[in-house]
């Protein structure tokens, strides 16, 4: 399991979803907190390519022996990319939540959206005090 | 921690998945001292308790244990559980935590002359040792299952039962309340390691033990549940007669074990579409698939009958398997 790490150049969602953003495409997944407050994962319920998701709305699942967790999405787009290799090896998540561990590549509808988000130092500041 | 049946009890300690795998491989230890322990002794305590209990005490002696039903007169369970005969006139209930209170008033209630049912709960703690090394690493010896004689773990007395809800081989130590603490700090010396309710269950589940409160309630009934071979139907007790209907005239509905055919995770309170319901579901570590128990129309009951659960609106096709639904592979 990865060591708690929190990097500075992604953005993050209050429901401990991270952002990379590359032009105007965004590769989303869960931070360091929620993949250690699961525990193991063991299932990867993604959403189906080209599905549109909104911000702070559910656009997948994830789930660990002990409980079920909503996949909260942090910025509004188009799914371009599902990480296939999660869906086949959920724990991936665990072992490298923000490389090999990523969830889903979108194409952003509303880059302006991205002004909301909290940067590492403002996340890691909530998640202190959880 | 969580609360669980008005204890705070640890869900997990390194990982349920970890802990689950140590069980299965080499040997680990559960605090399970929240489990209720209800004593029954006197010359009539056999009496009471073979009209009360749906098993037959008559098959077992002094250094036995029977898993056995608490019922009620619809035939319904009350409560599951193991009995030590202690002493020809004296009994010990090992009853869930959840159950404890119910049981002991339900058997007080009941008693009779030369019987005595007395809540010793508070006295005793219980620790689990289960896994194919438990017994090594305790230096204990091979015995039968559902046996049990007092002993000492590195000098802790305690009373040693080959029981256990894992599946492995192992032991339930039971141990004076103030001697807790040092038999727990002993068995993880001798190299168990701690697991936590969520193994527990992972565990209990790939076997089949049923869960009371889950797969088992006082509005299921033994058959149904597949527990008809716990009831001894030609004795008397309660609820005898509803059951020995009921297995006559064959259930409407049973228990079943299933293994998921598509990537999910089934959960207690699912709906099974062809009828019925999951009574409980995790993700099995040994399959890596998702694994569950639930009732289904007896018509649609056999194994490898398919069945497709509601797992929050997307249908997931499942199989029934026979139980248990993970079984050691003999070597």
């Amino acid at each position: 399991m990865a060591a708690e790490s929190y990097p500075e150049e992604l953005r993050y969602h209050s429901e401990h979803d991270w952002a990379r953003i590359e032009d105007d495409q965004a590769t989303l997944g869960i931070t360091w907190y929620a993949q250690d407050s699961l525990g193991e994962l063991v299932h990867y319920e993604p959403p189906q390519e080209d599905a549109r998701i909104e911000k702070d709305r559910t656009y997948g699942e994830v789930e660990s022996v002990k409980a079920v967790s909503d996949l909260i999405s942090p910025l509004s787009g188009r799914v371009v990319e599902v990480n296939q290799k999660v869906v086949g090896a959920p724990e991936t998540v665990n072992d490298d939540p923000y490389g090999e561990g990523w969830l889903v590549r979108i194409e952003l509808t509303d880059p302006g959206e991205v002004d909301d988000l909290l940067d590492a130092d403002a996340y890691q500041k909530l998640v202190a005090e959880q | 921690m969580v609360p669980f049946a008005g204890w705070d009890m640890p869900v997990q300690y390194a990982g349920v998945i970890p802990e689950h795998l140590a069980v299965r491989n080499d040997c680990g230890a559960f605090d399970v001292s929240h489990m209720g322990e209800i004593e029954v002794e006197g010359p009539r305590a056999l009496e009471l308790l073979q009209s009360l209990l749906a098993n037959d005490l008559e098959r077992i002696e002094p250094g036995q244990a029977q898993y056995t039903l608490l019922t009620n007169e619809r035939g319904g369970i009350l409560d599951d559980l193991i009995v030590y005969q202690l002493e020809p006139c004296r009994f010990l209930l090992i009853v869930n935590a959840a159950n404890t209170d119910a049981a002991y008033r339900w058997l007080k209630e009941r008693e009779i002359p030369g019987s005595d049912v007395r809540d010793v709960s508070d006295q005793y703690a219980l620790i689990a040792v289960q896994g194919p090394k438990a017994i090594g690493r305790l230096d204990l010896g091979d015995e039968p299952a559902f046996t049990f004689a007092m002993g000492a773990i590195d000098d802790v007395e305690c009373l040693i039962a080959r029981t256990g809800y894992t599946g492995e081989a192992g032991v339930e130590l039971l141990v004076m309340a103030e001697d807790a603490v040092e038999l727990w700090d002993t068995v993880l010396a001798r190299g168990a390691q701690p697991c936590g309710l969520g193994a527990r269950d992972t565990l209990r589940l790939e076997v089949c033990f049923p869960l009371h409160g889950n797969d088992i309630t006082p509005e299921t009934d033994a058959i149904s549940a597949g527990l008809g071979w716990v009831c001894a139907l030609d004795k008397e007790f309660t609820g005898a007669g509803e059951l020995r209907r009921i297995e006559e005239e064959g259930p409407s509905r049973r228990l079943v074990a299933f293994v998921m055919e598509e990537r999910a995770v089934p959960r207690a309170g699912m709906t099974i579409l062809e009828g019925g319901e999951v009574t409980s579901g995790t993700h099995s570590p040994m399959l890596e698939k998702g694994i569950g128990m639930g009732y289904v129309p007896a018509a649609h009951s056999q194994p490898d009958t398919d069945i497709t659960i509601d797992v929050r609106g997307n249908a997931r096709k499942a199989r029934i398997v026979k139980k248990p639904i993970y079984r050691r592979e003999e070597s």
